[in-house]
């Protein structure tokens, strides 16, 4: 058995400029928070980050956005964080809005070997001008393009040393599409335990989709904020 | 009851039991201090089905809904991740979803997230549950803060979707779409056909059942 398991600092050196890098949350639920913690010290650019939202503002992705990081975003919903409007406004980042269940399945697509879908989603409005539409059965449906990733970033719940994986409550959200996804994939978790520890039936995300584990010291509190163990 | 009450009371009458709901922020929040005891399910797009009120004494930060607000988790509730949650919502499988408006037309299609002139900077789930949900309850103050009219002729913010909207519940009225138009069905009290006439460039006609 090899051993997947790494510090949160090796994870962030795997990150380079330029690179396609995934990172699951719904904000910062569900968000790996360490391993973004450790690559606010690492001197990378031009990111283009495919999520849901981009963290908060100045938290989790949010603080890696600030710092000028990221070039270009794709996801559902930036409306919530002020920064990447500002950034946008600016012209410091660009925005590519996808309709957020066509988002999820875009990510599911790209790890199954599926290289575009239709979807009825957003026919007919603003997000589908300049798409390829096709009717079926006389209704209107836009083409999306699975979406892939040099580095998929996630957070899971417990993962045995193999790497298989269980999620917590609604963290789970686009972090075991992701994990499909990304050419390297690097698993923050809370726990790690030995193979054969967890139920087979509760098993989400098989190990062959991981390839890093890292181990989490941060905690989400009520109200949003988070705390790093040192 | 304040106007948005008024509202959820309204649209509680139109759910039938059994039924898995989607909510949307604001108003359809409202909505299930109106349910009649009895089974509903609540769907939320983050990847939970059975949402249940929240117990202050155990708040979760790992367990909110599509607003990011912490929710409480309702017995024989269920996990799951977003490509299987919106696939609950594109197939056909939620049977309502309640949701707020900014505009609806005649035609049916309404207008909920993104205005002309500001930057277009979130969809969220809006999308995928004005196309999948099988009954959509759209629920919207009668009028801006400012007086402006919501329900018009043709809506002049991006639409959401072609799919038309089943139901529009105001604090002043109910309209339902009927084949190819709205149907004026209830009046709310203390307002008259007139006053629904003079705030309404949406086209509709009025059930017989309502009298003058």
């Amino acid at each position: 058995m090899r051993n997947k398991v790494i510090t949160p600092e090796e994870a962030a050196d795997m990150i380079q400029s330029g690179q396609t890098m995934m990172v699951g949350g719904f904000g910062l639920i569900g968000s790996p928070l360490t391993i973004l913690k450790a690559l606010e010290s690492r001197a990378v650019d031009g990111l283009t980050v495919i999520s849901n939202n981009v963290g908060e503002e100045g938290r989790g992705l949010g603080r890696i956005l600030q710092q000028g990081k990221i070039s270009k975003a794709i996801g559902s919903y930036f409306t919530s964080n002020r920064e990447a409007v500002r950034m946008y406004n600016e012209g410091k980042l660009q925005l590519q809005l996808i309709p957020q269940g066509t988002l999820a399945e875009a990510l599911r697509a790209g790890g199954a070997g599926i290289p575009a879908f239709y979807t009825s989603t957003s026919a007919g409005t603003k997000l589908a001008e300049g798409k390829e539409v096709k009717q079926f059965g006389g209704k209107t449906y836009v083409l999306q393009e699975a979406l892939h990733a040099d580095v998929a970033l996630i957070k899971a719940h417990q993962a045995d040393e193999l790497g298989n994986l269980t999620y917590y409550k609604t963290a789970r959200n686009f972090n075991p599409m992701m994990a499909t996804a990304g050419q390297k994939v690097i698993v923050e978790v809370d726990e790690i335990v030995p193979v054969g520890e967890l139920d087979p039936e509760a098993i989400v995300t098989p190990h062959l989709y991981v390839d890093y584990l890292v181990l989490s010291k941060a905690t989400l509190l009520e109200g949003g904020q988070v705390r790093y163990e040192s | 009851m304040n106007p948005k009450q008024i509202i959820a009371q309204k649209v509680a009458s139109h759910i039938e039991p059994y039924a898995v709901i989607n909510l949307g922020i604001g108003i359809p929040t409202l909505v299930p201090n109106y349910l009649e005891e009895g089974d509903y399910y609540f769907h939320t797009e983050n990847g939970l089905l059975g949402v249940a009120e929240l117990d202050e004494a155990n708040v979760d930060p790992q367990l909110v809904n599509a607003g990011k607000l912490p929710v409480g988790e309702d017995i024989g509730a269920s996990y799951f991740h977003s490509a299987d949650s919106f696939a609950m919502i594109r197939g056909g499988h939620i049977d309502v979803a309640i949701l707020g408006a900014l505009q609806v037309d005649s035609k049916g299609h309404i207008a909920n997230w993104a205005i002309p002139g500001k930057d277009i900077v979130g969809v969220g789930g809006a999308m995928d549950l004005l196309e999948g949900a099988k009954q959509v309850i759209v629920t919207m103050l009668h009028t801006s803060k400012e007086g402006d009219q919501k329900l018009l002729d043709e809506c002049t913010f991006p639409i959401t979707s072609e799919r038309v909207a089943d139901l529009i519940i105001t604090e002043r009225a109910t309209f339902k779409w009927q084949e190819d138009h709205y149907e004026l069905i209830e009046v709310s009290e203390g307002y008259t056909l007139q006053h629904i006439e003079q705030s309404t460039s949406l086209q509709y006609t009025i059930s017989p059942l309502i009298k003058e």
